[in-house]
């Protein structure tokens, strides 16, 4: 197995890696980077659960090689809560986390980080989505425990707090 | 801390874990860093469903290149299992189903312990193999346990050696033979149930250390860390104290992450390379296939009544199709034979429940053990019974369902809970048809069905979509904690400096949200904030206070009486030396806000560093006191066996929690599609220690309840499953769901839970799936006695009946 240098942008910060040819981009981020907030739950594009930002597109990281991740910019789960932002941990969150907390909209929390990123994509795109609209972008996010409605609920409380342009949903933003 | 919660029991604070989750900082298993020693492990798995081992040679598989080494069953000779020790770690001369476990690859990476896996050769010799549950009972059936009789098992369960039944309970009560000429109607039916899987988003992942000392450590996905350290102890001769469990947050679990399954493996490989930490985790396929899956069940169940509606007969024999391995489901049936009548008061019941062998995936605990599975057939044959005399089904079942102090089928008086409420809430919830509430309405069997006649509600079908049909439904639950009669919980909790908790458990967070009702349980028993609550995690045998299992819905109430009567013990350590140092007697204090406060002298004292540090004598003459730990335990002392004839005994189970559920959908005739537009559902939790974690149990186990309803696992006619993936399994998606799941809290103390509170983690997709087949019935007039409600089902089954005309 062949080796090849890329350099890619996650979560803000540039990241020069040597990855083999067959590794994927979930692998990438979990075993290189140690972001493991991002979930192996069946490695084949069916659950969502690795779900991740590149270049703003929502996609199922399991199913991109790392090596075509080159050049671009990829945004996980932990890409979207800011430390520095807020002093009280309440200040750190997006207010798309912040409604997932509010809302009880996280129960084992192993869908959780794949839905915040497809919801985020949605609110980038279409920020006062309709219920219908959120539950067709959430549709690729499988949950076992919720029965999804406190996760719908959550993304229209977020969308309803954001102002026309959307900008204000991502606290988080990775420019 | 900004906020400042006090007494939170029964308030909606914020769940402890929620932060970490939404950060994705929390970690689970597979998350956890373990640097370059790690290797990884892949199992060799039989491709027959039913064969003899002739012959493993792995001698290519260790020469590849990165095979550190490879384990079979002769390295793991001592069965293994919970109620009954009936399979192998690595199958050792047999395998039993698709998928049974034959050797243990570890290599370097994944991918050489994947490819080493292939060069495993094993020489096998097929067997006949059964995979019905009523087939696998004839005498003629395959045996696929010869050695039955020589299995360890435990003192309530029944096998029959010489036979595939591995449990069979009998429910002996009253005559039935004299009462059936009494009923004015009866109805007999038979119902099967597919196998299904519990599909936690996060499939199964272990990684276990053995060093050289003889210390063992598993780092697992697990709703049992005790359990499992007990299992895999006594089977690999591992003193108890040496192997040490490690359980961060689970990635789903119901059930199918209770027990042992693929843990074994990893200790067993680790066994094989000391010093180095062995990772197994299992492939989505895998996932669905060997681990465990739900049992299935054929169930012939006949009942009936008198012509007021009271139930006076039921005859019931449940075959539930255990699989490979029964160690865990013999407990399924037995569970499923004492409740055999759902939550009915029938004066005359005989009753006898089977679990029995086949070669199929291993039946195990899934969210509701036994009654989902009872209930699909008993809720549609008294929906049956009630529209034969021609009453409301509503009606009927508060008429019938069982009330607090009644005798019930074992013998034991019924614990406190209010049935009737629950129907009374979804009832109106759903908007069940004024003209069919309340009063009996004739209704003759010749006569059109309720559903066709004009409903008061205002729901008839759209005259724009003549095509669809709406129904409404209702069905109600019973379910007790099914377990050991003497299964314990413990905690402990300790003061920090700053008056902070730190509460230690063994229960573990599966999403359910123990963790933040055992802070809610602490902080208000000491009588400090919520906020300054912390729960000790991951679980860790080798700190955490022993709890039994994560399972049959017992931790709110079992664990909370634990966490309860720790946070007890450290108040009174307190109020001791405050007494003592004001001079006061102790029934005059009290705790509350984090201040120990006198009603006599109105004087007050933070607990801040007087619950490390204790507090002076008068003018420091000594000391009193010292850092507050304050222990508790709990564990029911009252549960008794039963007698193996008849099923009676003072006192069967600790308590059952009961609800109701009505259903609102929509039928396409010309798709046989179902879309479920309102789930309402109720239950008597006792008491809401956090009403909103109630109510989001309620939602995600009615989608789960009404997902069940269309799953099912396929498998060929020499046991090869089909359907192993997210794909060919559909759960319900954020598109399937309906718009509205109402739920309702009822609260009937019961007696010996925190505050009155037990479980209702599983009871919550306990109903949903009758409920969707009585409303079924109510749009089409069809019943349908098998699962899965696929649309090909109902789309025949219209057209069937379009052709009868």
């Amino acid at each position: 197995m062949s080796n090849h240098s890329i350099s890619v942008t996650v979560n803000g910060f540039k990241e020069y890696l040597d990855v083999p040819s067959n590794m994927t981009l979930l692998e990438m981020l979990r075993e290189k980077l140690a972001l493991t907030g991002t979930k192996n739950g069946c490695a084949a594009g069916e659950c969502g659960a690795c779900t991740v930002l590149v270049d703003g597109e929502p996609l199922n990281s399991c199913m991109m090689l790392a090596v075509e991740a080159n050049g671009y910019e990829v945004t996980t789960v932990e890409g979207l809560a800011r430390p520095e932002t807020g002093q009280s941990t309440e200040d750190q969150l997006s207010p798309l986390q912040e409604a997932f907390v509010e809302h009880n909209a996280v129960q084992c929390g192993f869908c959780t980080p794949g839905m915040l990123i497809s919801a985020h994509a949605l609110l980038k795109r279409n920020p006062h989505p309709s219920e219908e609209e959120i539950r067709e972008a959430l549709v690729g996010n499988l949950c076992r425990c919720t029965g999804y409605l406190r996760i719908i609920g959550a993304v229209q409380a977020a969308a309803k707090d954001a102002p026309e342009t959307g900008t204000g949903i991502l606290k988080g933003d990775v420019k | 801390m900004t906020e400042f919660t006090s007494e939170p029991v029964g308030k909606n604070v914020s769940r402890v874990d929620a932060y970490d989750k939404v950060t994705g900082a929390a970690p689970f298993t597979d998350d956890l860093q373990f640097g370059p020693g790690l290797y990884y492990g892949r199992l060799v798995r039989s491709p027959y469903a039913h064969a003899l081992i002739k012959k493993v040679d792995v001698s290519k598989a260790l020469a590849a290149p990165g095979v550190k080494a490879v384990v079979t069953g002769k390295e793991t000779p001592t069965r293994i299992g919970l109620y009954l020790k009936d399979r192998y770690i690595f199958a050792l001369d047999r395998v039993r189903y698709v998928g049974d476990a034959v050797a243990g690859v570890i290599a370097t990476s994944e991918e050489i312990a994947q490819e080493a896996a292939q060069l495993v050769e094993v020489e096998y010799e097929e067997l006949p193999a059964v995979f019905d549950p009523v087939e696998a009972v004839q005498p003629y059936a395959p045996l696929i346990h010869p050695d039955l009789g020589d299995y360890e098992v435990v003192n309530f369960i029944f096998p029959e050696p010489g036979t595939n039944t591995s449990e069979h309970f009998k429910l002996r009560k009253g005559d039935v033979e004299s009462a059936w000429p009494r009923c004015a109607v009866i109805v007999e039916d038979t119902f099967r149930l597919p196998h299904i899987e519990h599909v936690p988003i996060e499939p199964h992942v272990a990684v276990a250390l053995w060093e050289q000392s003889g210390q063992v450590t598993l780092w697992t996905s697990s709703q049992s860390p005790f359990a499992q350290r007990d299992l895999i102890a006594q089977s690999l001769s591992i003193p108890h104290g040496n192997l040490r469990v490690v359980a961060p947050y689970v990635g789903g679990g119901f059930g199918g992450k209770a027990g042992v399954s693929m843990e074994a493996c990893a200790v067993a490989m680790a066994q094989a390379v000391k010093g180095h930490p062995v990772k197994l985790r299992m492939t989505r396929e895998e996932e669905f296939i060997c681990t465990t899956v739900r049992q299935s069940l054929v169930a012939h169940t006949k009942i009936g009544c008198d012509a007021e509606g009271n139930l006076l007969a039921m005859e019931t024999q449940y075959y539930f199709g255990g699989g490979a391995s029964n160690e865990y489901g013999v407990n399924i049936a037995r569970a499923a034979g004492y409740s055999c009548t759902g939550p009915y008061n029938i004066p005359n019941v005989r009753g006898d429940s089977y679990c029995v062998y086949t070669n199929l995936p291993i039946g195990s605990a899934m969210r509701g053990f036994g009654m989902p599975e009872i209930h699909w057939g008993i809720e549609q044959i008294m929906d049956q019974l009630a529209e034969k005399i021609g009453m409301d089904a509503a009606e009927f079942r508060r008429r019938n369902c069982v009330k607090t102090g009644q005798t019930i089928l074992t013998g034991m008086k019924m614990t406190p809970i209010d049935l009737v409420a629950c129907i009374d809430k979804v009832t109106e919830a759903i908007g069940w048809g004024e003209e069919r509430r309340g009063a009996a309405r004739p209704c003759p069997a010749a006569s059109p069905r309720p559903s066709a006649l004009p409903r008061s509600g205002g729901f008839r079908d759209s005259p724009l979509t003549p095509h669809k049909k709406r129904g409404k439904g209702i069905a109600i639950m019973w379910k007790a904690p099914a377990m050991p009669p003497n299964p314990g919980s413990s905690a402990i909790v300790r003061f920090n400096e700053d008056a902070t908790v730190n509460v230690e458990i063994g229960a573990q967070e599966l999403g359910q949200g123990a963790f933040t009702v055992a802070a809610q349980v602490a902080a208000q028993a000491l009588g400090v904030p919520y906020e300054w609550v912390r729960v000790s995690a991951p679980v860790d045998t080798r700190y955490s206070p022993y709890e039994w299992q994560t399972v049959a819905s017992r931790t709110t109430w079992s664990m909370g009486n634990a966490v309860k009567a720790a946070a007890e013990d450290a108040r009174r350590q307190i109020l001791e030396v405050v007494a003592g140092h004001w001079d006061e007697d102790i029934e005059d204090l009290d705790i509350k806000d984090g201040r120990v406060i006198s009603y006599k002298s109105e004087r007050e004292q933070p607990l801040k560093n007087m619950v490390v540090y204790g507090l002076p004598n008068e003018d420091f003459e000594g000391w009193k006191g010292g850092p507050v730990v304050g222990h508790g335990r709990f564990m029911p002392t009252y549960v008794t066996n039963l007698d193996p004839e008849t099923g009676q005994g003072a006192r069967a189970v600790v308590h059952y929690t009961v609800g109701a559920q009505a259903v609102d959908l929509e039928v396409d005739t010309e798709t046989g599609q179902i879309e479920v537009l309102k789930i309402a559902s109720a239950y008597d939790v006792g008491k809401a220690i956090n009403p909103d974690l109630v109510l989001t149990q309620i939602e995600g186990g009615a989608v789960h309840g009404m997902s069940s309803a269309f799953e099912a696992l396929k498998f060929d006619e020499k046991g090869q499953p089909l359907n192993p993936s997210l794909v060919d399994y559909r759960i319900m998606t954020s598109v399937d769901v309906p718009k509205e799941i109402h739920g309702d809290i009822v609260e009937t103390p019961l007696e010996d839970g925190p505050w009155g509170a037990r479980g209702v983690g599983e009871h919550v997709m306990v109903q949903t799936a009758p409920a969707i087949a009585n409303a079924l019935n109510d749009a089409l007039g069809i019943r349908f006695s098998d699962l899965p409600l696929s649309a090909e089902k109902v789309f025949l089954a219209l057209q069937e009946r379009e052709e009868e005309k």
